[in-house]
């Protein structure tokens, strides 16, 4: 049987993603609500996801919005 | 007969003249949801073209509102616009071309958790082991992963839309946004591991 710990570390992307059955959630549920060793890392990865989104967020420019503004066709 | 037809001349006026109106009226609307909708759709070009990306916005939303009557009331202008934008970044040839198939190397999902606590000066706490990676460190990453799978986060993990959505947008079908989806963040984690730890030595 394959190590839980590296099964869960599979399960992990389709977790968070919602795109796990019903069995295969409760099964990572199961192993999660056991195995603090797991449990921080996909906590780890929920923090990971959210700080990628933040840090890689950038404002547009000031001068860009007023040019895309100005792209819009004149009514006659 | 002749008056008859006057009016009927008169009718069809305020008919085209009604018809104008309310078309003027659905393209400013058009226009003003465009323009709200760019401050995402710049997010998420800004990694899709990086230095081309403001060049790219002028020429998306020139195309958008000359051809704002081939969009479909009622679906994802967002996604719209930016299939576009890849049109475009395509079509120019601003894509380099395909590299050679190399297979960028992957870690396995745990990987960047287990070298950054283990890098630290102790401190395992999930929360804080991701403060760890700079805003630098992050940007940096995600350039270096190679651009199919980019694409594909930046779309789902940073944009926000559905794997359908990206699968449209980049022209690719829903199963391959996943298997990208899947394996790039693990060349991302990859990426971030060697960025911290270079930074720590």
């Amino acid at each position: 049987m394959k190590d839980p710990c590296a099964h869960c570390e599979e399960m992990m992307q389709p977790y968070m993603d919602h795109f796990l059955t019903d069995e295969e959630m409760a099964q990572a549920e199961a192993h999660l609500a056991e195995c603090e060793y797991c449990r921080k890392r996909y906590r780890f990865e929920e923090s990971l996801r959210i700080y990628v989104r933040q840090a890689a967020s950038e404002q547009m420019p000031a001068e860009l919005r007023q040019k895309l503004a100005a792209l819009r066709i004149p009514l006659e | 007969m002749a008056l008859a037809g006057t009016v009927a001349h008169m009718e069809a006026d305020a008919e085209e003249a009604q018809r104008l109106a309310t078309e003027a009226r659905d393209r400013v609307r058009f226009e003003e949801d465009a323009l709200a909708l760019s401050d995402q759709v710049y997010r998420v070009a800004r990694h899709l073209a990086r230095e081309d990306a403001d060049e790219l916005m002028q020429e998306t939303y020139a195309r958008a509102f000359r051809s704002w009557r081939s969009f479909q009331p009622g679906t994802n202008m967002r996604a719209w616009l930016l299939r576009i934008l890849t049109n475009l970044n395509i079509d120019r040839g601003r894509r380099q071309q395909r590299a050679p198939q190399m297979q960028p190397l992957e870690a396995n999902d745990y990987f960047l958790y287990d070298r950054l606590s283990e890098s630290g000066d102790g401190v395992s706490d999930e929360d804080r082991v991701v403060e760890r990676l700079s805003q630098d460190d992050i940007v940096t990453a995600l350039s270096a992963v190679p651009h199919d799978f980019r694409d594909v986060i930046v779309l789902v993990d940073l944009g926000d839309f559905s794997y359908a959505d990206a699968a449209q947008i980049l022209d690719i079908p829903v199963g391959t946004v996943m298997s990208r989806l899947h394996r790039g963040r693990r060349i991302l984690k990859r990426e971030l591991a060697e960025s911290a730890l270079e930074e720590a030595t």
